[in-house]
């Protein structure tokens, strides 16, 4: 017995014999799924939105041609903006609408926090109850809803309709009729003047 | 049925090259002498029609590859250059799209065989679910596929297909979004969409036929399977795969390809939709965006379900809970002919497929919106509910005694 053979015997092996073998075996196959990992998420990472794509960050818009009852889509980050000018009645009937009466009760404004009420004033823009600034895209399945030419359908809430499933958007963009789960986006956005938007 | 090779190298050149690579000695015995049940019908032909409608998607694809411009500005006007000016290029776009709507047919077909007569059941449960990989597979990349024309109902399916991942956002805030702008490259659907959809169409194909090498592979260790369900017991119940197989799979390729031509010929534009012809707008949504008709059934369920994250959970699991049907029939009978009572619900299932088609087509209002969520309904029903339940109450019929006596009769042995 000057050689016991420790392969078919695991009781004749010595403890610090295995643990030391277990580390490196462990301390090898571990370095190997840290260096997969870590050529794998360039490979994943570079479908992310890439530098140029980052760079489109702001819009500019000039609101002073748009009349009351006038509403323009600007593109934003390829997504189509709603600015509409709202008339005193529309502006009236957003205003009129209680909080515990929407499918969503929440502002949906990028410029609020996240927990904001959806009341008109949180959905206008501050101290310019008129002007609605939002995120043209139903919030449904990404649909661009009707209603901000002039005679298009708007909807029994005088908002906007999305003809793919049938939502419906009140005059401040709130969803009242579903499917759609959730009010129109508001984006980032500041006046940099009486007349000039900065949306992003 | 893993059969003893009985390959016979009659040559030296064969004897040299068996004893090196023998793949002579595979195609012999697995495509040549093969034992194949010799009852089977006409439904058993679709493996081989679809084995060459991928060849002929690879093939045109290819080729359309190479005049094709994966750019927004580029796409729609490379795909009318593809018709008009290129040699031959109208109909390798045609037979591109409509061999598309082709390739669903057979894969469609082939399934409902494969139910009909218990192809899942064991030992065919790897072969099944390798099956529904390459229909899942199969529709990403058709999906993917038609993206590529750029026209409105590509850039409005890919807007809204796409979102519904946004619906990971009621489970982890922020998670769906930043899925959705992972598979975009960008804030909205673009030209990083198209390009990367592009890539992913010309790659997928090639792992389509990768599984379908395993597919053939798990059919070839128990067998084909037949219209009785009843185990090959003596070599008298096959006849070798070529000619007898290799003929009549022939036979109804042709067939198949009369009805193929007969589409891409005289009514290429029949099964598409007419706003594709519609360059994509990214400010104006069509009023209806309606899919590719072999996507409808699943449209319907999606539009069915009230709620976004649940309808596209319903999206999903219809083609999902196909991958547990072996295990969802508890059944001992695999063949829907010796199922008096099953037999009924499963035409009924069928025909409820064909009705959320159908459903999936129309706006998702009033009596559509009805049927709609009672379609759906059936469908998980029958899946979840009917398929356990019936097999464990149901008296099945006789079975003959052996492949041989249901053709020839219960006289002969």
């Amino acid at each position: 017995m000057a050689n016991p053979d420790t392969s078919t015997d695991p009781s004749l092996l010595k403890d610090d014999d295995a643990s030391r073998r277990d580390v490196i075996l462990i301390g090898a196959g571990g370095f190997a799924a840290i260096g997969g990992a870590a050529m794998l998420w360039p490979l994943l990472d570079q479908m992310n939105p890439d530098a140029s794509t980052l760079s489109l960050a702001s819009t500019d818009v000039d609101l002073a041609p748009i009349e009351e009852g006038q509403a323009i889509t600007v593109m934003w980050r390829g997504k189509p903006i709603f600015i509409r000018h709202r008339t005193a009645k529309e502006v009236e009937e957003a205003t009129g609408v209680k909080v515990d009466d929407l499918i969503d009760p929440l502002a949906r404004n990028a410029n609020l926090p996240d927990d904001a009420p959806a009341t008109d004033d949180n959905r206008a823009a501050p101290e310019r109850e008129p002007w609605l600034v939002m995120i043209g895209i139903c919030t449904h399945l990404g649909c661009i809803p009707q209603g901000q030419a002039p005679g298009q359908y708007k909807g029994d809430y005088g908002g906007w309709f999305c003809p793919c499933h049938g939502s419906q958007y009140d005059t401040a963009g709130r969803v009242r009729v579903g499917p759609a789960p959730q009010n129109m986006y508001i984006p980032p956005y500041t006046f940099t003047s009486d007349t000039k938007i900065t949306i992003g | 049925m893993a059969h003893p090779s009985t390959y016979k190298p009659s040559t030296g050149i064969e004897r040299w090259f068996d004893s090196r690579l023998p793949l002579p000695r595979m195609m012999h015995d697995q495509f040549m002498v093969f034992p194949t049940p010799r009852n089977l019908n006409y439904w058993w032909t679709f493996g081989g029609i679809l084995s060459f409608m991928l060849a002929v998607q690879i093939v045109t694809g290819i080729v359309l590859a190479m005049h094709y411009v994966p750019t927004p500005e580029g796409a729609f006007d490379s795909v009318e250059k593809i018709m008009r000016d290129v040699n031959w290029g109208w109909l390798l776009r045609y037979a591109h799209a409509v061999g598309a709507s082709m390739f669903f047919l057979a894969a469609y077909v082939h399934t409902f065989r494969g139910l009909i007569y218990g192809s899942y059941k064991a030992p065919r449960e790897i072969l099944w679910i390798l099956g529904v990989l390459i229909l899942l597979l199969m529709i990403a990349t058709a999906f993917m596929g038609y993206s590529l024309v750029w026209g409105q109902m590509s850039f409005w399916a890919v807007t809204v297909i796409t979102n519904l991942f946004s619906s990971l956002d009621t489970l982890i805030p922020g998670l769906g979004t930043t899925l959705v702008q992972w598979i975009w490259g960008g804030f909205s659907v673009g030209a990083r969409t198209l390009n990367r959809l592009f890539a992913l169409h010309y790659l997928f194909p090639f792992i389509i036929a990768g599984v379908v090498i395993l597919h053939i592979w798990a059919l070839h260790i128990p067998g084909n399977n037949n219209p009785t369900g009843v185990d090959v017991k003596t070599p008298k119940d096959t006849v070798p795969f070529h000619p007898y197989y290799t003929i009549k799979d022939g036979f109804a390729l042709v067939m198949f390809l009369i009805l193929f031509g007969v589409l891409l010929f005289y009514a290429p534009n029949f099964l598409g939709h007419a706003d594709n012809y519609i360059e994509a707008n990214p400010l104006q949504t069509p009023p209806h965006i309606v899919p590719e008709w072999y996507f409808l059934p699943f449209y319907a369920i999606l539009r069915a379900i009230p709620d976004k994250l649940l309808g596209v959970i319903g999206l999903i699991g219809g083609i999902g809970v196909l991958f547990f049907v072996p295990w969802l029939d508890t059944s001992r009978v695999r063949s829907t002919s010796y199922r008096p009572i099953y037999k009924w619900f499963f035409w009924l299932f069928v025909i409820d497929c064909v009705a959320l088609g159908y459903l999936g087509s129309q706006a998702p209002e009033g009596w559509y919106l009805f049927f709609g969520r009672l379609g759906t309904f059936y469908y998980f029903a029958f899946f979840l509910i009917i398929m356990p339940i019936v097999g464990l109450i149901e008296r099945p019929k006789k079975l003959p005694g052996s492949i041989t006596q249901s053709v020839l009769g219960p006289e002969s042995k």
